[in-house]
């Protein structure tokens, strides 16, 4: 009894960690991302603390709901798109540090959580009352739709694999994922069709997270800013930190399925540190390679690239990436097989 | 999804810079009606030149017409005057003239390039387009003493001349412009996500162009060879034989879309450099003005009688001012402004149908719309407290009206 309640009381503070860890940096890579985009664009850019600034001004600011809104499901979907984003984090191992929920939930579950941010931006968007968010919110669905099969694709080839070499493990558990790194167990084959599906699986998180090209259901320009186009103040806020930890989210789940390296398993025999220094030292070692998952993800992609079309996104996920999915799996079938 | 619902695109929209008002019917992603609605910003320029300015005060205030064209509208406007009031222009005033016409050219289009790559979230090109046009300002700066409004014109010459210095600076940037020209080319018109987002969108087709009379490089790039330097040469045009650009030209074929426009708007700059560079080559010497006494040139158009026409191709189009002088009064008796914009709106309606709301702000950006120089009236009757605007109905049955009325005055 008293142990549950101790293990209660701890996933409750590993939550509210977690979360305040999402949000701030999520916060920070944002304004690195701006910086590093602004420098390869000629320009000087804002300061890195710009989206603090940004959300502390939002949450100060008043918060309007249209006239013609559905307001309850207006003022609901900010938060439901946030507090689903942090719930995803919660499965997710940190460096080497486990995930706070550990063993309630597996990839299968995340995957289905992250759709749950895009439907409360679809849901936000039709509750607006606004012709331009109707279609910001139509354009979201179809490009949650187009995303999900080359993302679900790659993890499925990545389990499979793993399952026919250890039977014995959960084969959808990111820590399985974790203690076994694809890179380590992949044949030839295995090896090109995993190249593959990382360049897929970043490919798709630039969807996921709604960057150029790929940003059709925010599009300024066209629609002016699609779903967000009546969000003010607070309401806006809540979007922009999902947004934020969106980000982290999309990032940590390709380092733990393609990157799961820590440095204490390497140089732990050499160095001798206490174990919660190693912590500390792996932990920042995997927000360095969050940072340059995020590099190619948004910051180098956005800026090379033009806005695609509604049935050219389409085309990119439903054809050519689930072409190269498909591939990827054929050439991992191959690797099981011989 | 078969249920269609009216988008407002304007008259606040970020993708237009200035108030116009689009009302798109979709379906879906599909655009299937559009309307636009024009006369959501009037200044009453044409008011203020006939109404409060002596001519020379509105020379300064013609520049003021558009941010962007504040060379062509006081060139065309100045030709109108010197017609009207039989100036000769020398002709060093009139190589000047061409240059700075040029320059303001090269600049007027980088910024376009700039601006239809922005609608199209490429944010990179344009803020390396808008980089190289920082030159380009710094020499228009260094000849006429401004960046935006130049301030250079005067009925009959220029104000200013350009000496050694200004030439040799003004060659030089002219071959910065023709190295970096390759490094343009290649970002617009070999990059692939440009080109999937300019490729067959936005069609004007050839009869359309002809039909709804587009001007500029809207209709050389749906093949219709119209070019005011072309076909009606002013300033220093005529010795230098300009040829309209169309885009068979760059690649043998002519599809009328938005990448044409952007093929066209290219070889234009090049155009341009090289206009430059020979202006500058035969630059006759001579005096810079027909009359330098502003108070004797006041007094002469006073006194002068007529009308005038200028015409002159502006980065946009073909721009037309009307001017009436009569003896005896300062301000102008009548002043007509016809910006290249007015024509091209129209386009807009078969371009974007069948498109995509997607394509709206590069087709919309394609014909460089420049809505300060549109204007249609729309009439608040206060006391009715209603409001309409002036169709072409309603004015045919005014003209008839008058015209009766004009002929019984006559009997």
């Amino acid at each position: 009894m008293a142990d549950e309640i101790i293990h209660f009381v701890e996933i409750i503070i590993g939550v509210f960690l977690v979360a305040v860890f999402g949000m701030i940096f999520g916060l920070l890579t944002k304004g690195i991302d701006r910086k590093l985009a602004a420098h390869m664009q000629w320009r000087v850019g804002p300061p890195v603390i710009q989206p603090f600034l940004d959300v502390k001004k939002l949450f100060c600011k008043e918060n309007v709901v249209p006239r013609n809104a559905v307001a309850w499901l207006y003022n609901v979907a900010p938060i439901v798109c946030l507090t689903s984003v942090i719930a995803i984090l919660l499965y997710i191992p940190m460096g080497s540090i486990p995930p706070i929920l550990k063993g309630y939930g597996d990839v299968i579950l995340i995957l289905y959580l992250l759709t749950i941010p895009s439907l409360a931006m679809v849901a936000g968007g039709f509750a607006s009352g606004s012709p331009f968010a109707t279609v910001g919110a139509q354009r979201e669905m179809v490009l949650m739709m187009s995303y999900e099969f080359p993302l679900a694709t790659t993890i499925i080839a990545l389990g499979w694999k793993i399952s026919t070499l250890y039977p014995g493990e959960a084969a959808f558990s990111l820590t399985t994922f974790t203690k076994y790194p694809v890179w380590n167990i992949m044949g030839p084959f295995g090896i090109i069709g995993a190249i593959i599906l990382l360049v897929v699986m970043i490919l798709v998180t630039t969807g996921e997270i709604t960057k150029v090209p790929f940003d059709i259901a925010e599009a300024e320009t066209e629609i002016a800013e699609g779903v967000f186009v009546e969000y003010s103040g607070r309401n806006l806020g809540l979007f922009y930190l999902a947004d934020a930890v969106k980000t982290v989210v999309m990032a940590s789940l390709i380092v733990a399925l393609f990157f799961p390296y820590n440095l204490s398993t390497y140089l732990g025999s050499s160095i001798h540190l206490p174990s919660i220094a190693w912590n500390a030292i792996d932990f920042l070692f995997y927000l360095l390679k969050l940072e340059i998952v995020i590099f190619f993800s948004m910051t180098f992609i956005r800026v090379s690239v033009a806005r695609f079309k509604v049935d050219q996104v389409v085309k990119v996920y439903w054809g050519y990436l689930t072409l190269a999915a498909l591939i990827a799996l054929v050439l991992i079938a191959l690797d099981i097989l011989l | 999804m078969s249920e269609t619902y009216t988008i407002p695109v304007g008259p606040l929209h970020p993708a237009l810079h200035e108030p116009i008002t689009l009302k798109l019917e979709v379906s879906g992603e599909k655009i299937i009606g559009v309307d636009v609605f024009c006369s959501q910003v009037h200044r009453g320029i044409e008011w203020i030149g006939m109404n409060r300015n002596n001519p020379i005060q509105s020379i300064y205030l013609s520049e003021r017409v558009c941010g962007i064209c504040n060379i062509c509208h006081p060139l065309c406007m100045v030709q109108a005057v010197e017609k009207a009031a039989e100036i000769e222009v020398p002709e060093r005033a009139e190589y000047i003239r061409t240059i700075a016409a040029e320059l303001e050219r090269i600049h007027s289009h980088l910024l376009w390039a700039g601006v239809a790559a922005h609608e199209i979230g490429f944010d990179t090109v344009f803020h390396y387009t808008w980089a190289l046009r920082e030159n380009v300002m710094d020499l228009i700066e260094y000849l006429t003493g401004n960046r935006v409004t130049k301030a250079i014109m005067m009925f009959g010459g220029v104000r200013r001349d350009i000496k050694e210095n200004g030439a040799k600076k003004l060659r030089e940037g002219m071959k910065f412009y023709l190295e970096k020209f390759r490094k343009i080319e290649e970002i617009f018109l070999q990059d692939p996500t440009i080109k999937m987002r300019t490729r067959d969108v936005g069609i004007l087709t050839r009869e359309d162009a002809l039909k709804l009379c587009a001007v500029g490089p809207t209709t050389r790039a749906s093949g219709v060879p119209k070019d005011v330097r072309q076909d009606f040469p002013y300033a220093a045009y005529g010795d230098y034989e300009v040829k309209a650009i169309t885009p068979d030209i760059y690649n043998g074929e002519v599809h009328g879309d938005v990448y044409d426009r952007i093929v066209v708007r290219l070889l234009e700059v090049k155009q341009s450099i090289e206009i430059i560079n020979w202006a500058l080559d035969n630059m006759p010497s001579g005096p810079l003005l027909a009359e330098k006494n502003l108070v004797r040139l006041k007094m002469k158009l006073k006194k002068a009688e007529g009308e005038g026409i200028g015409r002159v191709e502006a980065p946009r189009g073909e721009d037309i001012h009307y001017v009436r002088l009569k003896a005896g009064e300062e301000p102008f008796f009548s002043w007509k402004i016809r910006a290249p914009t007015y024509n091209n709106v129209l386009p807009w309606i078969p371009m974007l149908l069948g498109g995509q709301i997607a394509d709206v702000p590069i087709v919309a950006a394609s014909t460089d719309p420049c809505i300060s120089c549109l204007n249609r009236v729309t009439v608040v009757d206060v006391e009715k407290k209603k409001e309409f605007q002036i169709t072409k109905e309603y004015m045919h049955k005014l003209s008839v009206k008058k015209t009766r009325r004009l002929m019984r005055n006559g009997r």
